[in-house]
């Protein structure tokens, strides 16, 4: 017996606002940044589920999405924290409190 | 086909250590809870048939994205400040609202709507051969412009990350004779 396909989106769901919480809530920017890559998974469980329960699963539509999602991801986790190490170096902090000389 | 006793069980371990990753004081707890989740999302892409897609979120995420986080960590060792602060904002009350508010609009829609109760088509399969014909055709371009991005990207954190008030050595003298400084090799 599957499971039909809103138990996916609602557990997508679920991981996007915990990823939300964490990048809202978290005063560490590495925290931060692993919220950011929970939300990015999330919206591949989505991909992954439209195309697996869609109408045309041959056309591999989803899947390309998600393959280009995930190195995107990677991309972005990268340069992010680059410049928390960056930043950690000219502050000797990563509070995201104390990120705020743009403040006006 | 997805198997219900798969996934629920997954889905309750990936998210418990999705909640242990936003929520463990410990950093270097929360980087290994992290993979854990991403290990759990690997998984429910096996069981949705995506094998691809599975491989290459254990190669990127836990492979990957996972030791990045821990050399981060270790690199920026002791600036979490003093032990007793909060680990969280001033305002968390306010975020776990705002964060409360998005799941409902998230998750109502998608419980209301009729069409989102179908069960899994009885075969969808996505075969390397054709992810790889796929990608060297139509989506030619796209693979393109992400290995751009990833090159540009990958550069770009060196460069960042790279320290400048260090002094660069300076670059050996190309003019001298290559072998003048290593002669003295003891005579056997």
């Amino acid at each position: 017996m599957s499971p039909p396909l809103f138990a996916f989106l609602v557990f997508s769901a679920c991981l996007f606002s915990v990823g939300f919480a964490g990048a809202i809530l978290r005063r560490n920017a590495i925290l931060v940044l692993v919220g950011l890559e929970l939300m990015l998974n999330a919206a591949n469980v989505n991909f992954i589920a439209f195309w697996r329960y869609g109408p045309h699963p041959q056309a591999l539509t989803g899947v390309m999405f998600a393959l280009f999602s995930i190195a995107i991801a990677a991309a972005e986790a990268a340069v992010g924290l680059a410049l928390v190490i960056a930043i950690y170096r000219h502050r000797k902090s990563i509070q995201t409190e104390q990120f705020d000389s743009l403040k006006g | 086909m997805p198997s219900e006793l798969v996934f629920y069980p997954l889905a309750a371990l990936t998210l418990a250590a999705a909640i242990g990753a936003m929520a463990l004081r410990n950093l270097v707890h929360c980087a290994l809870s992290a993979a854990a989740a991403f290990t759990g999302l690997a998984l429910i892409y096996l069981d949705l048939n995506a094998e691809f897609v599975g491989f290459a979120q254990v190669l990127v995420y836990v492979g990957a994205v996972a030791i990045l986080i821990v050399f981060t960590v270790l690199l920026t060792r002791g600036a979490d400040g003093p032990w007793r602060a909060s680990a969280f904002s001033p305002g968390w009350v306010t975020g776990l609202a705002i964060t409360g508010l998005l799941l409902a609009c998230l998750v109502l829609p998608v419980l209301m709507s009729p069409s989102l109760k179908r069960l899994a088509p009885p075969s969808a399969t996505a075969p390397v051969a054709d992810i790889g014909r796929q990608l060297m055709t139509r989506y030619a371009l796209p693979l393109e412009t992400a290995g751009l991005l990833l090159t540009a990207a990958l550069v770009g954190a060196v460069i960042i990350a790279l320290d400048e008030t260090r002094p660069v050595p300076p670059p050996a003298d190309q003019s001298l004779p290559r072998r003048k400084p290593q002669l003295e090799e003891s005579p056997r």
